[in-house]
């Protein structure tokens, strides 16, 4: 199950949701690796080197080999490490999962961004829209305690953005988009999430990361005026 | 086999539902092809992907499965002894796939889109830089993986001749629209060698769209999209 430490490389970001959606992947199947702290504002010479389209992380190497784009890395891994599946075997299943995280990637995660980082106060307000009717249709989806049933699985993992980032950037803007009166279902999922052992290890610091979505919100209000 | 109760939802113009059926046809699947006028969408539609309500929409038995790159890969997993296989079957070329994929679907959909939709001559030209860049990044894609022979998947069309064969057509209408190649053989000679062999594989020949009736389709697409942009 331990792999040389060498082989297994995960270019990341502390803060990024599409990082920690890999680092849990990773920790729910005990594979070792080597993470390497990227400076998105001084991207490094590998970063741009393994991933030229898109300069962005996580880039996931193994053996040398690049891999990008967090669903598709996620995928990746759970193919060549069978221990601890994240998607279920079954074909109609694994559909379903590759749906709604697709789902979440297309419809929650720009739109929630948004609703808190916009000034426009119209444009805000369609972001809002957007984004409560998307969290309703997730809302009505879930069925159990998690998206994978008793045990996390894809859909929970890529939703990672839901039950931790959604909550920390709409406090800064004082923004009820995500609570337990509109949501309770999912609401439960995500302090169901939060609480797994393997999701708490590895969930960024709270208060830097803050501070950061703060300042650019500042910074954002100051350039309107 | 179960083919009898395989049906797909689907408009004669959507590149996304021509996925659906070249990967139905690799796998020598039967099924009942039925076409949407979309307005008003049928209340099959509506219940079979109550999320999107959008075609392709693939029903097996009692199963809906929306997406086509997600149908196609469910295609080529529960058929996976039918016909050729779709993705490659090492994880990491699996993984290659699905990224340029994804990556056609978000850089090769909207540049293509807004080349066709572009009114003044200045976004004409920069809508059509893109359009290239994607080009050339896929000419290089196609030389890296084709190992010298006719498709991305090598051999056999794959996963990303399907996804991104799919487009041709609407590319083909693009250029009578703008009345430019976009398709380059001076630019990307090996993109249009392998598209000559995609329209004529025999999982695609005869499920494209008529270039003609696609281009009125397409003229009246843009209008409205052009005027539902203007502001008022």
């Amino acid at each position: 199950m331990t792999t040389n430490q060498e082989e297994v490389k995960l270019l990341g970001a502390t803060g990024s949701p599409f990082v920690c959606r890999v680092q849990i992947a990773l920790k729910l199947k005990e594979i070792e690796y080597k993470f390497v702290e990227e400076n998105l504002v001084n991207k490094s010479e590998l970063l741009l080197k393994y991933n030229p389209i898109y300069k962005k992380v996580p880039v996931f190497v193994h053996n040398d080999k690049p891999i990008i784009e967090s669903l598709v890395i996620l995928e990746y891994i759970d193919e060549i490490w069978k221990q601890n599946p994240i998607l279920p075997s079954d074909p109609y299943q694994r559909s379903l999962a590759r749906f709604w995280s697709k789902f979440i990637d297309d419809k929650i995660v720009l739109a929630s961004s948004k609703s808190v980082f916009t000034i426009d106060e119209k444009e805000r307000e369609k972001h809002i829209e957007e984004s409560t009717e998307a969290l309703q249709i997730l809302e009505n989806e879930l069925k159990g305690k998690f998206f994978g049933g008793e045990e996390i699985n894809f859909v929970d993992i890529a939703a990672v953005f839901i039950a931790f980032w959604i909550p920390l950037v709409q406090d800064i803007a004082d923004l009820q988009l995500f609570t337990d009166e509109k949501f309770p279902k999912l609401y439960n999922w995500s302090q169901e999430f939060l609480n797994h052992p393997v999701v708490k290890q590895n969930l960024p610091p709270r208060d830097p990361l803050f501070a950061f979505f703060k300042a650019r919100y500042d910074g954002l209000l100051a350039a309107s005026k | 086999m179960g083919t009898s109760d395989l049906k797909l939802l689907s408009t004669p113009s959507s590149p996304f539902a021509l996925r659906v059926k070249i990967a139905l046809n690799i796998k020598g699947l039967d099924y009942d092809n039925i076409v949407e006028t979309m307005n008003p969408k049928s209340d099959l539609l509506l219940q079979s992907n109550p999320v999107y309500k959008k075609i392709p929409v693939l029903i097996h038995g009692d199963k809906s499965i929306s997406e086509s790159a997600i149908i196609v890969e469910y295609i080529d997993e529960v058929w996976k002894n039918n016909g050729t296989p779709i993705l490659p079957s090492n994880a990491y070329d699996r993984a290659i796939a699905r990224f340029w994929v994804a990556y056609i679907d978000d850089k090769w959909y909207n540049s293509s889109k807004n080349l066709l939709v572009a009114q003044n001559d200045e976004s004409k030209k920069a809508c059509f830089e893109q359009v290239e860049e994607v080009l050339l990044r896929l000419e290089d894609v196609l030389n890296k993986y084709s190992e010298g022979k006719d498709f991305f998947g090598g051999e056999n069309i794959g996963f990303l001749d399907i996804c991104f064969g799919s487009y041709l057509s609407w590319l083909r209408v693009t250029e009578k629209v703008i009345g430019k190649k976009v398709l380059d053989e001076t630019k990307t000679p090996a993109l249009v060698k392998w598209a000559e062999a995609f329209v004529a594989h025999p999982a695609v020949k005869g499920n494209l769209p008529e270039t003609d009736k696609l281009l009125v389709f397409a003229k009246s697409l843009v209008q409205r999209m052009v005027a539902a942009a203007t502001p008022k």
